[in-house]
């Protein structure tokens, strides 16, 4: 046992900051690629898109004749980019009410995601309402009114248990009336797997769409950045049942990578558009392909 | 998709001609395929490694016996060599002056309030006298959550808003609770990072004055490598004694248990299976490594089954599987029944044999699939459901054709049986099962 502590000491002490030490020293040799490799992994890139990337890296080596090890770790690092496209802008203007739909699985942040993206949009001169779509989990209606209150915007709410649809229908309503530009639609968290629940949610999402046309006009799945592969399969079971539009990965001022957006990228074309970094109000960045990259490699986390 | 695994070992196998031995060679093929079976399920690396490692030395030279071919043997050690570093069903330390006091520690979101809940609810129905404290001020209306739910179970509670430090608001909840003759005291504490050092002080100042028989680390199931940081992490700094692992109802292969426990030392204690109160179950290694093999889980399905419908019937149709007298007409049934207890596919997983039926389809198309099967069996002669070999090419037709389905539908699900039933007897003689389709 202690050997494998010392192992994972190592392992994290040097973590991807060693792909630049080992490319920046010696020469490419089998160890680079199995280092590169399972570096990767315990970014949580995943298996496949691991093999893809280093299967691409290397060709290119042959290909392109490198044999310097700066040019193998830019390789790597365009690899890695290319696999990502910037995020298009949200789709929350032209109309007079836009409506922002979130989901996800339990704990994954959205509630506190919805907080902090209430106070930016606020910030950035928006008219935010938020509807209290968690009618089930104990106290989750107080814990949106809290955010609500810090963030400046109104929140719609139901009493604990009632229909989640009739709240969402009532929210948009208010939003409507009230001359709001904008709807946060806060959704109980789910898991994936849980056929009525998806049901459930497929209905709220119908329900909006019957207050205000064409809506929900983004539908943000919130994704915890400490989720390994299991991310994927959230993301396929949500985008099928309420057609998701893009993904906010939470909780990346940890030490986790949040390695699987490129998978879910690769598959599914869906765009992150927030990353969550701490729990403070501001800690909600606008996601950057270029910089996430370079996080990659980066000793420690990304704050 | 774990079942892959066996599907590739046996691939690896395949190319090799019939031999009595393991050779290294075979072995190291294997190998390779377990690693990227294991890193798939999230299993940190260096752990996967290490695991790896102990399996290779088991496996070379390992004698194929009549009863196992090459992928089942390896199968049959990888499976070993999971439960022995799932290791053993960890029990509550709840020994000592009364009252016994347990911390809950995690990330944010991993499920300390709910689980706190469920495990008050849990130790009350082993008559203990739970109480719990609510010391989770940051997170917004956490507090208002634990109260919420401990009325719910009426457990009772100490809560002091947000604005007392967390040590203090334990240092009165324990008063209360010993005043309230609690035995066991469950601490709700903040989410929080293990890098997060004033955080992870806090939490060690809580330990101190509190001495707790048990500090859980709560964590999801389908936490991936930083998996064995967060363990790490939360061990090195206040010597944890049990996991919790949570959201296991979801499709996670739970790789994150090996890792964490494996770089801890520390049991699995628990399971959280569900989002009602009751969804906490003790853990069962076995079970969990059956799951990360894909070998299904016969067993958690006959509790479920147990749990829904009267004892005396689960009885039946465990021993009925058991022995080998399971006809179609029990697995119609069986299905009417499974079809009340919830979300098909999760169940159909839980079916060795039946999961792969449906595997890569998604929910609705298990329920299509569901109902395909039943109009097949429906469709059959009472005769022909207690002894399918009646079923010849005619007879065949005659159901296809009743049931809207093709005679290949009607093949599948009889061959898919027959699969089954051998199973169910490799289970009731106590080998490992064999997965169907598998091992041709």
């Amino acid at each position: 046992m202690e050997s494998l502590r010392k192992g994972l000491q190592r392992t994290r002490q040097s973590f991807f900051g060693r792909i630049a030490q080992t490319l920046g020293t010696t020469e490419i040799d089998e160890d680079t690629w199995d280092e590169i490799e399972g570096l990767l992994i315990q970014a949580d890139v995943g298996v496949d898109t691991t093999v893809k990337l280093v299967g691409r890296v290397r060709s290119r080596v042959s290909r392109e004749g490198l044999i310097k090890q700066a040019q193998v770790q830019r390789a790597l690092k365009e690899e890695l980019r290319g696999l990502l496209d910037d995020p298009p802008p949200l789709n929350l203007s032209g109309r007079d009410l836009s409506v922002i739909f979130i989901v996800g699985v339990n704990g994954s942040g959205k509630t506190t995601s919805i907080g902090k993206m209430a106070y930016r949009l606020k910030n950035a001169g928006r008219n935010p309402m938020i509807a209290a779509g968690d009618t089930f989990r104990a106290a989750a209606i107080e814990q949106l009114q809290l955010w609500g209150e810090r963030a400046g915007v109104p929140v719609v709410a139901g009493l604990p248990n009632s229909d989640p649809g009739a709240v969402v229908y009532d929210a948009a309503q208010a939003a409507r009336s009230r001359g709001h530009d904008l709807l946060i639609v806060d959704t109980a968290g789910r898991l994936h797997t849980k056929f009525n629940l998806m049901q459930e949610l497929t209905k709220i999402r119908s329900v909006i769409g019957k207050v205000i046309p064409d809506a929900p006009h983004e539908t943000l799945l919130v994704l915890d950045g400490t989720t390994g592969q299991n991310a994927l399969s959230q993301a396929r079971h949500f985008q099928e049942a309420v057609n998701v539009t893009g993904a906010v990965v939470t909780k990346l001022d940890s030490t986790a990578k949040g390695g699987m957006v490129f998978a879910i990228y690769q598959e599914l074309k869906l765009p992150v558009h927030y990353i969550g970094v701490g729990e403070g109000i501001t800690d909600l960045l606008f996601f950057n392909p270029d910089q996430f990259v370079d996080s990659l490699f980066d000793e420690n986390g990304r704050s | 998709m774990f079942e892959s695994l066996t599907e590739r070992l046996q691939e690896v196998f395949d190319q090799l001609a019939g031999r009595g031995k393991l050779t290294e060679d075979d072995v190291d093929k294997a190998m390779r395929e377990v690693r990227m079976a294991l890193l798939e399920a999230d299993v940190n690396l260096k752990v996967a490694k290490d695991f790896i490692a102990r399996v290779k030395a088991r496996a070379v030279g390992a004698e194929v016996t009549k009863n196992l071919n090459p992928a089942q043997q390896v199968v049959k050690i990888v499976h070993e060599e999971l439960i022995a570093t799932l290791g053993e069903a960890g029990r509550l330390n709840l020994s000592g002056p009364s009252p016994r006091v347990i911390m809950m520690v995690g990330l944010q979101g991993s499920g300390k309030t709910t689980t706190a809940a469920k495990l008050a609810l849990h130790l009350r129905r082993q008559n203990k006298r739970p109480y719990l404290i609510a010391a989770d001020t940051y997170r917004p209306a956490a507090v208002d959550q634990l109260v919420t739910l401990a009325k719910q179970i009426s457990v009772p509670y100490w809560e002091e808003g947000i604005t007392v430090a967390p040590p203090e608001i334990v240092r009165h909840g324990l008063q209360a609770a010993r005043d309230a003759d609690a035995s066991v005291v469950i601490v709700d504490t903040a989410g929080r990072l293990q890098i997060d050092e004033s955080m992870m002080a806090e939490l060690a100042a809580i330990k101190a004055l509190a001495d707790p028989a048990e500090i859980l680390l709560v964590a999801d199931a389908m936490t991936g490598q930083e998996a064995v940081r967060i363990a790490e992490g939360f061990d090195t700094q206040l010597d944890i004694t049990g996991l919790v692992l949570t959201k296991v109802d979801g499709d996670a292969r739970g790789g994150a248990a090996i890792s964490m426990r494996a770089v801890t030392g520390v049991p699995i204690k628990f399971l959280a299976t569900g989002e009602k109160l009751d969804a906490l179950e003790v853990f069962h290694p076995d079970r969990l490594a059956s799951r990360i093999l894909g070998m299904g889980d016969i067993l958690s399905l006959i509790e479920k089954a147990e749990q829904t419908f009267d004892a005396r019937e689960a009885e039946k149709l465990q021993r009925k599987m058991l022995r080998n007298e399971f006809t179609l007409e029990d697995f119609r049934q069986q299905m009417q029944q499974v079809k009340r207890l919830g979300p098909i596919g999760q169940l159909l997983d839980m079916i060795p044999g039946v999961g792969r039926l449906t595997k890569d389809v998604d929910m609705s198309e298990a329920e299509l699939q569901f109902k395909k099967i039943e109009a097949i069996i429906n469709s059959m002669t009472a005769r022909e459901r207690r002894d399918p070999r009646l079923l010849n090419a005619s007879r065949k037709r005659r159901v296809a054709q009743g049931s809207g389905t093709t005679v290949q539908d009607v093949n599948m699900l009889l061959k898919q049986f027959r699969q089954m039933q051998n199973m169910m007897q490799q289970i009731g003689k106590g080998r490992l099962p064999k997965i169907p389709g598998m091992f041709g």
